[in-house]
């Protein structure tokens, strides 16, 4: 069998995340079994634009797992700067390195390195489009504190329209039964039109509305909230008017349901005020933790690397 | 004032390949994309013909063997278009366009996030991704094609 990447979270069908996910929770519950399962490997972390929490968690996963980290954190620390295309860093990177994890501006640049690589390389954000093990992360978390992935009503909020963790989300829950989404953003940040048809496609019941209040959150398992990111405008002023558009806060988080997690990929800016931090039903610093679990059973499984129970 | 004649005659192909039913307007689109003019055979571009069908519409005729001719482009660009090759003057056989799977450096992905955009070397590859609706996607941003001939 050939080398297996991951680029986009339908690269792997519903069993094979369940299987994923399975590991993953099987890792948390016995972190000792797994902690020299990968001695002697190395991933390379390929980092062309900054991002801490993604790459510290590709780090501590593969330090987890008994393995070694080496790689770059930004384009000025790369031979990107002396004009080395990506095809070529990986075919070095290889020579080096067990797996890859690459972030990169430019959308696509991940696939390229795959289709040049002799290890497995992961997608860990390629600009607006793709990011898979957010994706992973956030199933995990809500599989492992909701008990389903199925059968939940759940609510977007923000940036839905630059933001690709929103729609990776939805492409992969709607692979589940019973999941219906309502989608809070301004009418300006509303989800693009194909991830709107594919829902419309596949069945799945959506509502979009602008406010995030009682009514909205009613009947809801999941909050998800987003940052309005600044590096997907091109007009500064359009971000400073839509940055702040919705901020949850204590008093918000009194008229939501009493089970209804909050999650984010983070960072947040203002759109989670700090108040809620101490709210039982704020999970999203346990999410980040769940994240370090989705990529050690995500780097187990593109090394083929199985543990004996 | 004179009133022009709105017919032109050219002469008839003896052997070659005649594209029919090319959009009013659009045989130089046409034209550049198949890259006829690398061709040292004679080409003869008609424009505004009279068309039972279409009202209007442009024909190109080419004396030179169909093997040239890359049925992909042009079932990429338009799949309406007729292929009839000629043999001695005669229409031998007519060749059917469909929407190619996936068409490489035919066109460049618009993209500005798009990888294509800075990496050397890198082919402009873009895959059929919705049959019905005619939409091809970059194969790496996944950033959709508006088609090459604006209505």
């Amino acid at each position: 069998m050939g080398i297996r990447h991951l680029m986009s979270p339908l690269d792997f069908s519903v069993e094979e995340t369940e299987k994923l996910l399975d590991l993953a929770q099987d890792i948390e519950q016995h972190r000792d079994r797994y902690s020299h399962i990968c001695d002697g490997k190395r991933i390379a972390t390929l980092f062309y634009e900054p991002s801490t929490r993604t790459r510290l968690s590709f780090e501590a996963a593969m330090m987890n797992l008994g393995g070694k980290v080496l790689g770059f954190h930004s384009e000025s620390s790369s031979s990107a700067t002396k004009g080395e295309s990506v095809a070529d860093t990986i075919r070095i990177v290889s020579c080096y390195a067990d797996i890859a994890a690459m972030r990169h501006p430019k959308e696509g640049a991940p696939l390229v390195a795959s289709l040049k690589s002799g290890i497995p390389v992961i997608n860990a954000g390629d600009g607006g489009h793709q990011h898979p093990t957010q994706t992973l992360t956030d199933m995990l978390t809500i599989r492992s504190l909701k008990g389903r992935l199925g059968n939940l009503r759940i609510g977007l909020c923000g940036d839905l329209k630059f933001g690709r963790t929103v729609h990776s989300l939805i492409e992969s829950l709607s692979r589940y039964e019973g999941i219906s989404f309502v989608l809070i953003s301004p009418e300006e940040l509303r989800v693009p039109s194909y991830v709107r048809n594919g829902m419309r496609a596949k069945g799945i019941p959506f509502e979009e509305v602008v406010r995030l209040d009682k009514d909205t959150m009613s009947g809801l398992d999941v909050l998800y909230m987003t940052r309005v990111q600044k590096e997907r405008f091109f007009n500064e002023a359009d971000y400073v008017r839509m940055k702040d558009f919705y901020i949850l806060d204590r008093e918000k988080m009194l008229v939501a349901p009493e089970d209804m997690i909050v999650l984010h990929p983070l960072p947040r800016v203002n759109e989670i005020a700090v108040d809620v931090d101490d709210d039982p039903r704020a999970c999203y610093f346990r999410q980040a933790q769940y994240g370090v679990y989705a990529r050690m059973a995500l780097i187990l499984t593109l090394l083929g690397i199985e543990v004996k129970k | 004032m004179k009133e022009y004649q709105n017919t032109l005659s050219i002469g008839a192909l003896e052997e070659g390949f005649v594209l029919d039913h090319i959009e009013a307007g659009h045989a130089m689109t046409i034209y550049r994309y198949l890259k006829l003019g690398k061709l040292d055979c004679t080409v003869a571009i008609i424009k505004n013909a009279v068309s039972s069908k279409m009202g209007r519409k442009d024909i190109i005729k080419v004396a030179c063997p169909v093997d040239y001719l890359d049925l992909d482009v042009l079932g990429f660009i338009d799949h309406n278009i007729t292929v009839d090759v000629i043999k001695d003057g005669k229409i031998i056989d007519k060749k059917h366009l469909t929407l190619p799977k996936q068409v490489t450096n035919v066109i460049s992905c618009k993209n500005p996030r798009c990888i294509t955009s800075i990496e050397q070397g890198l082919d402009q590859i873009f895959v059929l991704a919705d049959p019905e609706n005619r939409l091809y996607r970059c194969r790496y941003c996944e950033e959709k094609w508006d088609g090459i001939l604006k209505k």
